[in-house]
């Protein structure tokens, strides 16, 4: 757990004094991502800075799992932080190898031990450790050198880390790419992450809480989805975009609003019985399954009554099905590609898991949302 | 720059290849060969003169730069630089003369004048290779836990490493250049040879000390070449 209390930084500058921090009070759970995000020069890589101390707070405190940094031998406090610079900042006299076996050596660690925990982290990131551990810095791309950055800081498995736009210098494709690595990673390390991020849609994917800051203040300090649905004052509104409600359909998996109990049947089965399922469920279209659950085609109600034969016989194909892992936002485009008002969703295997209605999105969006509560 | 100073070496060695064919060929290599004593005697007081002023300005001088480099001398140490760069400006030879105000004749003036001709080169690019080393690399060792002396190890000197070679490597070619003036304050050397030799208009003595003297400048480039390339590690290296 990151705590900072009333934590003020001012710099004397020629042209004055900057307050660079502004009696910031957070707290970051533990196992928790928390995005520091706002406009160039609103302090965030300020506040960063002074939990590993190489910033020295004006005044206020900051306690990692109840314990005041101040009180801590300032090196040895470095060293259990994992610290990612949005330069990279790779060594480029060491070997990849080497970059990622600093602090863990600095430890104390084997160099054997060290060794083997680099090529298990490189392989982790899905670079081959033959290929890239005795290279250096200068012979990796962008994306490479920023995995390994990413991992460097891992090494020595801290229980906190410090990451300063870790995925900026890269172009979208590719930090699409590192950002769901390292959620995937996250996902069960479990570290208590502060991320520093200009970009809206990168603090919305990877953080738990977003920390909205304007110049050294907290704004609003609050969960992906309230933030967007509920931005405190203008100044937030103005920052997380016009179009707000639309990303927070990245924020809801098909499956979260998809309706299981859509009546689905078997091509072979007689349309009495797909009218009784579909009575009983109060809908007006029964998903026409194949032998393996995969939802293949439909059929309506008003083609069903007082027909004979099999479903079969009055079934279209479906236009398209999505996963049920996929976000609103794939779910929303793909309706839209095929002009559709609800697509059947598929889980892991293939199989038939439910129907998402245009209807259920627009009442999910509008569930939680509202209006600025000041101006 | 690089091409520039692989092509003087590359003139150099054909230089020397030549003077030998032409020495050789004119029957001057009995000449010279009658100074064999002479020459092996002067040339290991030459190689003392440089191996031991040289070394000293390299021990000397890169803690010099080192120790301006640190942050406690950032406002004093562009000053000092300055001063170390006037220094420069004053001409080998009148250094050595006017080490020998100070200390006499001898080996003593002859050992200073060359230490001091040498030490400037030094200390700038150690100065410099350590100021150019990136902030942010600085920052994220820093940010990593390791203390100023690790820092300067392992981080920052081998970052600065390829810049403070080339500065050795010009020391130890002025030095070189240099040594045969130290003749003129009693230092001896193969300078000694060659002075004399245009005093007597002796070509054969002028050339038993100046071939030497030639092929001992090539020889300490080349050994300074070859350390660069290996020594320097190869992700800073770009001559590799
Ligand atoms: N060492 C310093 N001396 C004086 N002022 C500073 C110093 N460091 C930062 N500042 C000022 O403090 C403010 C916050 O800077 P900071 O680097 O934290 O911004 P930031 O939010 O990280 O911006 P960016 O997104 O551009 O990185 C800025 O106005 C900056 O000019
Ligand atoms: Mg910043």
């Amino acid at each position: 757990m990151i705590q900072l209390e009333n934590l003020t930084k001012t710099f004397e500058t020629p042209r004055g004094v900057v307050v660079a921090a502004d009696k910031v009070n957070m707290t970051v759970p533990t196992g928790e991502i928390c995005v520091l995000l706002g406009p160039s020069g609103c302090g965030k890589t300020t506040a960063l800075k002074m939990i590993n101390r190489l910033i020295r707070p004006t005044s206020g405190r900051i306690l990692i799992n109840g314990e005041d940094t101040a009180d801590r031998n300032t090196i040895e406090l470095r060293r259990q932080i994992g610290y990612v610079i949005q330069q990279i900042g790779l060594f480029p006299n060491m070997t990849v190898e080497e970059n990622i076996c600093v602090v863990p050596r600095m430890l104390g660690w084997e160099a054997k031990p060290a060794k083997a925990r680099a090529a298990e982290l490189i392989d982790l990131v899905g670079l081959d450790p033959h290929h890239f551990l005795y290279r250096y810095p200068k012979e990796l791309s962008g994306g490479q050198q920023q995995r390994i950055g990413v991992i460097r800081a891992l090494a020595a498995d801290p229980p906190v880390m410090l990451m300063d736009e870790p995925f900026g210098a890269i172009d979208p494709i590719n930090r699409e790419i590192i950002q769901n690595e390292f959620l995937k990673m996250q996902a069960t390390l479990k570290k208590t992450i502060m991320f520093v991020s200009h970009d809206i849609d990168e603090a919305v994917k990877m953080g738990d809480k977003i920390a909205i800051f304007r110049g050294g203040r907290i704004e609003q300090y609050d969960t992906p989805d309230r933030i967007l649905s509920h931005p405190v004052n203008a100044f937030v509104a103005d920052f997380v975009g016009a179009d707000r409600t639309l990303k927070r359909l990245r924020l809801v998996t098909a499956e979260m609003i998809a309706d299981p109990g859509t009546p689905a049947v078997a091509r072979g089965a007689r349309p009495q019985e797909a009218l009784q399922a579909a009575k009983a469920h109060g809908g007006r279209t029964v998903i026409v399954i194949d032998a393996n659950h995969r939802p293949v085609a439909y059929a309506t109600v008003e083609e069903l009554s007082g027909a004979h034969g099999t479903v079969g016989d009055f079934a279209h194909p479906l236009p398209a099905t999505v996963p049920a892992r996929a976000d609103l936002r794939a779910v929303v485009s793909e309706m839209f590609a095929n002009d559709v008002m609800w697509l059947a969703c598929t889980d892991d295997q293939g199989r038939f898991a439910g129907v998402v209605t245009q209807p259920a999105v627009t009442a999910m969006l509008g569930q939680s949302s509202g209006q600025p509560l000041t101006n | 720059m690089q091409n520039m100073s692989g092509m003087s070496r590359m003139l150099s060695l054909v230089m020397v290849f030549a003077l030998g064919i032409w020495v050789t060929s004119s029957g001057l290599l009995s000449e010279i060969a009658v100074y064999e004593e002479d020459i092996l005697y002067l040339l290991k007081q030459h190689i003392i003169l440089v191996a031991a002023s040289g070394g000293a300005a390299i021990l000397v001088g890169v803690p010099i730069g080192i120790w301006l480099s640190r942050p406690i001398m950032e406002r004093s140490a562009e000053m000092i630089m300055q001063i170390f760069n006037v220094g420069t400006t004053i001409p080998t030879l009148a250094v050595i003369a006017l080490s020998m105000t100070l200390l006499g004749i001898g080996f003593a003036p002859a050992f200073f004048g060359l230490f001091v001709a040498s030490l400037l080169p030094i200390v700038r690019n150690t100065y410099t290779g350590l100021l150019a080393v990136p902030r942010h690399l600085k920052e994220a060792a820093i940010g990593m836990g390791m203390t100023p002396a690790q820092m300067l190890i392992r981080v920052e000197f081998p970052n600065a490493l390829y810049v403070v070679f080339s500065g050795i490597r010009t020391a130890l070619a002025v030095n070189v250049g240099t040594t045969p003036l130290a003749f003129l304050i009693g230092g001896g050397g193969l300078g000694e040879l060659i002075f004399t030799g245009i005093d007597l208009m002796d070509t054969g003595m002028l050339l038993a000390g100046a071939v030497p003297t030639a092929l001992l400048a090539v020889f300490v480039d080349f050994v300074m070449g070859q350390a660069q390339l290996h020594l320097v590690p190869k992700g800073v290296n770009p001559l590799r």
